[in-house]
């Protein structure tokens, strides 16, 4: 037992030591963009680590970080249920819409009921997004990931169309939705930002998001459901012939997949944003979730660690432009990771192989000298005594 | 739980990383303020006009070495972007290039921008910029309208401007720079008109509202004028940044008949110049010259002039003359106008213009502004 929790251990290192090498390989690279512009290295990442490293700018990261957090959560989530939740971004978009629709319509109702309500709405509607996928995967076998990325479209109009209804548009010139009542922001009191020197959109929302963490880490490690769910991730087959609904734990993984989405969606909306905009082009939360997953190695915790990190680039990195540099290195930093991780993986299984040959290899030895075994354990019961 | 320490101790070396590569600029505030003011002053230099502005760069030098914050005594400008980003082809480009232009012509001024990923960071980069004192901030766009009077409010000491929006005219910091598009859509409109054998023209529209109505509203007024009896295939985009959408709408256009299309639609734009060439067909563009984009098939563009009005309200701040309130740039004072590229416009054509851009600077004449005086406007 305690050899094999060693190598647990050994694979766990690695895969940290790959994400960690992903992470620098990404900044060289950036910085070889940048010496290549002709753009100082040390102004750009400099400007980088200046902006996040103040009270105000890691506010502003926890504030950016919020959403990033819940759509990474919601995408590792199908990783660990083997469906590819590729629709998380249509998934934010309705969520964040039906808290807003409901923070504008219900705006009087007190602070206390009014919160929870919009959380509830948006959870709903990111569920029930994910839940129709479900339902054309599990009845006509169609491609989940296909129909989510078309769902994602759906989602983006339906936004626009509602955000354009008498009663929710913005009864100004902006070409968005009213701004949702006071009642329904998670916002930090005007006096604590003032006295703490915080972000003006600083809120309450990450609580959310850890509680969500929390919650995903109980379901997927703790029940019966997680058991279920995993298992019909690694084989449904297997899963189906141990007596596990298949189609019933898909739609479950995928409710619970939308529904977190739809909760980075209410969060965003009820914290930062304050209202959504007419779009224009797909803003990208969900994408950006699934980098988060990717990142953090579809655990709950590690989407934790990875979206503050992606919150941090993306503040960061809209600042790079005050010293001459591109907002798009960012978005090179970020692709180069993804693709070094995916390399890793790929890295990872090839070690794994060699590994368990390795071990094949050892276990033909110890029984080729039946001899010595006998002699390992008495030593060993020695040192336990 | 040893997963998490290791992904937020791979954080902290990421940091770490970053920090070195921060570490060959000194830690203290004041030396790095030092070396960056000769470096941003350089970079115009060399992209624009190498010998004029070489004698400031060493005047600049000394004095940077001499005093221990040069920035105070520059004046600070700082430029939001709406979700188009800088370099749309479009508004927020003219902006920018116009400031730069400025920039280069006189280095007292230091102008920067920030781009705005989604509608919540109107109020970040407003931030940022009243966080590092700048002089003036100019958001451009009218999507800004209500960041900006949030920030404007809260700030009453900063100075702000903003384009294409009137709604916070009535606040003593925000200067709103308003662009009488219908009146450069409505000569551009005349061309068309004019230049139309199939008595087809078309127009894509990036969105539906007020501002963007009133180009629609000039254009096919100037249609109509210049050929009563054309039609004109009208299409929202929904959209300033779709280019293969633009792309399909102009095609569509194509095949129905059309053989001159104007586009209001930023980036969707560029699509809709794209098919105009592939099909050999007049094309008109908007906000800048755009005969760049395809030099054989770009008729004419309506000009805003939004970089000029970019650099006034700057010169103001330097001047000590700014003030809120609302600023009308229109055909009178040269704020909107046909691009200067005029080549493929044919003679009696171009005489047309000019003679009813006479007529409106002279108040003979009034671009209508609302749909009901434009029947045929048919986006809503």
């Amino acid at each position: 037992m305690k050899q094999k929790r060693s190598v647990v251990e050994i694979i766990s290192t690695m895969r940290f030591l790959h994400i960690l090498l992903a992470i620098l390989i990404g900044f060289l690279i950036g910085a070889g963009f940048l010496a290549i512009m002709g753009i100082s290295v040390g102004d750009a990442y400099g400007k980088l680590l200046d902006s996040v490293t103040t009270v105000k700018g890691l506010s502003y990261v926890v504030v950016y970080a919020t959403p990033y957090i819940l759509t990474g959560l919601s995408v590792a989530f199908s990783f660990k249920t083997g469906v590819f939740n590729i629709g998380a971004e249509g998934q934010f978009v309705v969520g964040s819409m039906a808290a807003a629709v409901t923070g504008i319509l219900l705006g009087n109702l007190p602070k206390p009921l009014l919160i929870p309500l919009c959380f509830l709405a948006a959870m709903l509607a990111g569920a029930v997004w994910g839940i129709i996928v479900g339902f054309l995967k599990t009845k006509w076998g169609i491609n989940e990931v296909l129909a989510m990325i078309m769902f994602n479209w759906i989602a983006f109009y339906l936004s626009n169309y509602i955000a354009g209804l008498p009663g929710i548009k913005n009864t100004g010139t902006a070409e968005a939705t009213q701004t949702i009542s006071e009642n329904a922001r998670t916002l930090l009191s005007k006096s604590t930002i003032a006295d703490l020197g915080l972000a003006p959109t600083a809120n309450w929302g990450i609580l959310m998001a850890l509680g969500a963490m929390l919650l995903v880490w109980f379901i997927i490690d703790k029940t019966t459901l997680g058991y279920e769910l995993k298992a019909v991730g690694s084989n449904k087959f297997a899963a189906e012939y141990g007596g596990i609904g298949v189609n019933k734990s898909i739609l479950t993984a995928l409710a619970i997949s939308g529904a977190l989405a739809g909760l980075g969606g209410a969060l965003q909306v009820m914290g930062m944003g304050g209202r959504i905009s007419i779009f224009s082009s797909q803003e990208g939360f969900g994408f950006g979730g699934i980098v988060v997953a990717l990142i953090g190695c579809s655990n709950p915790f590690g989407a934790l660690a990875a979206g503050l990190f992606y919150g941090a680039l993306t503040y960061g990195g809209s600042k790079l432009n005050l010293v001459g540099a591109p907002t798009q290195l960012i978005s090179v930093i970020i692709g180069t990771v993804v693709f070094f991780i995916a390399i890793s993986v790929v890295l990872e299984r090839l070690g794994g192989g060699l590994r368990a040959r390795k071990n094949v290899i050892n276990r033909e030895d110890a029984e080729k000298a039946p001899a010595g075994g006998p002699q390992k354990e008495s030593s060993k019961e020695g040192d336990a005594q | 739980m040893k997963k998490i320490l290791a992904l937020t101790l791979s954080i902290c070396l990421v940091l770490g990383l970053a920090a070195c590569g921060g570490g060959s600029t000194p830690t203290t505030t004041a030396a790095p303020e030092t070396t960056k003011a000769p470096e941003t002053t350089k970079a115009p230099e060399t992209t624009k006009a190498p010998e004029t502005t070489k004698a400031p760069e060493t005047t600049k030098a000394p004095e940077t070495t001499v005093a221990p914050a040069p920035t105070s005594d520059k004046i600070k400008i700082g430029m939001v972007t709406d979700v188009g980003g800088v370099n749309d082809k479009s508004f927020n480009q003219t902006s920018w290039e116009g400031l730069q232009a400025l920039q280069a012509e006189d280095p007292t001024f230091e102008v920067k921008y920030l781009e705005s990923k989604t509608d919540a960071d109107y109020q970040t980069n407003i931030n940022t910029f009243i966080d590092d004192g700048y002089d003036l901030i100019i958001c451009v766009g009218y999507m800004l309208a209500d960041a900006t009077k949030e920030a404007a409010t809260a700030n009453p000491d900063q100075k702000f401007a903003i384009i294409d929006d009137a709604t916070c005219a009535d606040l003593p910091n925000v200067a709103c720079l308003m662009f009488a598009q219908e009146e450069a859509s409505y000569l551009v409109g005349l061309v068309a008109g004019s230049v139309t054998k199939s008595k087809t023209v078309g127009y894509v529209q990036g969105m539906v509202s007020d501002t963007m109505n009133l180009f629609g509203i000039g254009y096919i007024t100037g249609v109509l004028e210049a050929c009563p009896d054309a039609k004109v295939l009208q299409y929202n985009a929904n959209a300033f940044g779709d280019i293969p959408g633009g792309q399909t709408a102009a095609k569509d256009m194509i095949t129905k008949g059309a053989d001159v299309i104007y586009h209001a639609a930023g980036g969707t734009g560029i699509g809709v110049i794209n098919a105009c060439a592939e099909e050999g067909i007049w094309a008109i563009g908007v906000d800048t010259d755009q005969a760049s984009l395809s030099p054989e098939h770009v008729i004419t563009s309506a000009m805003k002039r939004v970089d000029v009005a970019a650099q006034d309200i700057s010169k103001a701040v330097k001047a000590g003359t700014y003030k809120g309130g609302e600023y009308k740039y229109d055909l009178s004072n040269g704020g909107v106008d046909l691009a200067p590229t005029r080549t493929h416009i044919p003679e009696d054509v171009l005489k047309l213009v000019e003679e009813k851009k006479a007529d409106i600077i002279a108040g003979k004449y009034k671009v209508p502004t609302t749909v009901a005086d434009c029947p045929a406007f048919e986006l809503k």
